[in-house]
């Protein structure tokens, strides 16, 4: 019986929690999710690849006003981690222009969810300024 | 005129806003009836419909021909996004084209007064689940407002902030000075939904909404409806002189879809399928971003807007700030942009925005603008993009008869 499960299944947790990605053996590109075929060349042969845990923040929105049940404000953005493209929220950072900058140094960091009625524990992802 | 020239021979638009004793049909027959009318032909003629709408049931082309006409044509339900009313445009377009029909008719219509934000949600874990890991991404919780965003405006924002990143010189002030811009070329536009003109602090002081948006930098959810007749040359040739020289020439008529990026995967790239479409269009009409008296572009939001002209080469690349800042999308500049007011105070009603911003563009080349008449006027480009993505651009020509 398992503690923990990730909120996504491309996040592996463990000793060094990281995100992992189809990678197409032919090409390289990456996707979170399944592919019958690469978007990029076709090809149909993929493999698991790890994605760098640091990165830079590409893009970034302050979320001031969000669906129902979505906590605001919150911080979205883009990382680039080492040419691979990630989709999160920057947490453990003010949510403030003033504190949030385009191509600050961003790292991978874990949260949890909550535990649900068999004890188990969901964990999140967010990326947080690196020194 | 050549016989296999495409031409808008009748356009019209119903006024956006809010209509709350008209349903969808009733606008998307308001805007038929109307661009008839200005084509001079009936429903008799028309060998074609292609009908957008995005947010009602399904079956829209169907219920407009019950409500103005039932002649037993083709009809194509059409949705494509925010560039649902290009690709109606598109499909009547490519009907003529092939040969097909003599009249096609393209229309778009949707309601959308008080919906609110778009795009975002998921419910919230239940008491008493168990984690389960659902969909493609096997999450076992909503991954909006956890992982990223999927409103429009949060997606929208980080478009503008990439283009930020990667070419430098943007900031908050820069996009709503951007907006202030479309709302004072509103006050001029009856048609607009709001005609209203803010003053910069009135702009940055408003509600935030995804930062560096805020509310009046979003486009206006609106009620609306927009509607085009096409014919080729060589149908014009056998019409009145009236009915030739009011005619519009659509020299380029593109759609395109976004191509792999390597980012596209977690931010809808808009920027690659506008570049792809404008570089098509301009080939196909044999004119240069510099001949353009006028653009409508889709500035769904005012970070979307700075984006698109580097994308639509009205500027070299990299340098959207500093076109701006050189006052030369302003409707006194050398390529006025959205004198219409733009999505953000003219209003987005999804599926005849893709039409009514060729009506914007028709209207100024057939001189028939009134005070927000940009003099002269021959060349217009219109551009629309829903995210997906789809990109439709039009670039269309005054007769000079
Ligand atoms: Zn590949």
């Amino acid at each position: 019986m398992p503690t923990q499960i990730p909120h996504v299944s491309y996040l592996e947790l463990g000793d060094r929690p990281h995100l992992v990605a189809h990678e197409c053996v032919a090409c390289g590109a990456r996707f979170f999710d399944r592919r019958n075929a690469c978007a990029n060349c076709f090809g149909t042969e993929f493999r698991k690849a790890m994605v760098a845990t640091e990165g830079v923040l590409r893009a970034f929105t302050i979320v001031a006003f969000a669906a129902p049940g979505v906590p605001v404000p919150f911080v979205a953005g883009i990382v680039d981690c080492a040419g691979t493209s990630v989709r999160a929220n920057v947490i453990n950072v003010d949510p403030t222009p003033e504190k949030v900058a385009l191509g600050m140094k961003v790292r991978l960091t874990t949260y949890s969810l909550g535990v649900d009625d068999e004890g188990v524990e969901a964990v999140g992802f967010g990326f947080e300024p690196a020194p | 005129m050549a016989s296999d020239d495409i031409w808008i021979l009748g356009i019209a638009m119903t006024k956006f806003g809010k209509h709350s004793d008209k349903d969808i049909v009733d606008l998307g027959a308001e805007a038929v009836m109307a661009a008839l009318t200005d084509a001079g032909i009936s429903m008799r003629e028309i060998g074609v419909l292609a009908a957008g709408n995005l947010m009602g049931g399904g079956g829209f082309g169907q219920m407009l021909q019950k409500q103005v006409g039932q002649t037993g044509i083709p009809v194509y339900n059409v949705t494509n996004a925010c560039a649902t009313g290009a690709t109606a445009l598109r499909t009547a377009i490519m009907a003529v084209r092939a040969g097909e029909v003599k009249f096609g008719l393209a229309v778009g219509a949707e309601k959308l007064a008080g919906a609110g934000l778009l795009g975002g949600g998921g419910s919230a874990k239940k008491d008493g689940n168990k984690w389960e890991p659902k969909g493609r991404f096997g999450s076992v919780a909503p991954t909006d407002g956890r992982i990223g965003t999927d409103t429009m405006p949060g997606t929208f924002a980080q478009v503008g902030m990439e283009y930020g990143h990667k070419y430098g010189g943007v900031s908050f002030e820069l996009f709503a000075r951007i907006s202030e811009k479309n709302h004072a070329h509103s006050v001029l536009n009856p048609m607009a939904a709001y005609q209203k003109r803010f003053t910069l602090d009135e702009i940055m002081n408003d509600m935030m909404i995804s930062y560096p948006n805020t509310r009046p930098m979003c486009s206006a959810n609106c009620d609306g409806a927009a509607a085009a007749v096409v014919c080729s040359g060589e149908t014009l040739k056998s019409l009145s002189p009236e009915q030739q020289r009011r005619a519009i020439k659509v020299t380029a008529s593109v759609l395109t879809t976004d191509p792999y990026q390597e980012a596209c995967q977690v931010l809808p790239d808009v920027n690659t399928l506008t570049r792809n479409a404008a570089k098509i269009a301009y080939e196909q009409a044999g004119v240069a971003p510099s001949d353009l008296d006028l653009v409508e572009l889709h500035d769904c939001f005012a970070t979307a807007e700075l984006v698109h002209y580097d994308n639509l080469m009205l500027c070299p690349e990299g340098s959207a700030a500093d076109f701006f800042d050189s006052g030369a999308t302003w409707r006194t500049g050398s390529t006025p942009v959205n004198v219409s007011g733009g999505l953000q105070s003219k209003g987005h009603p999804i599926a005849a925005t893709g039409i009514a911003n060729v009506w914007e563009i028709c209207h100024h080349l057939r001189n028939e603008a009134g005070s927000r008449q940009i003099v002269g006027a021959k060349v217009g480009l219109a551009h629309v993009i829903g995210l997906g993505s789809a990109c439709g651009v039009h670039i269309l020509e005054r007769s000079g008869r």
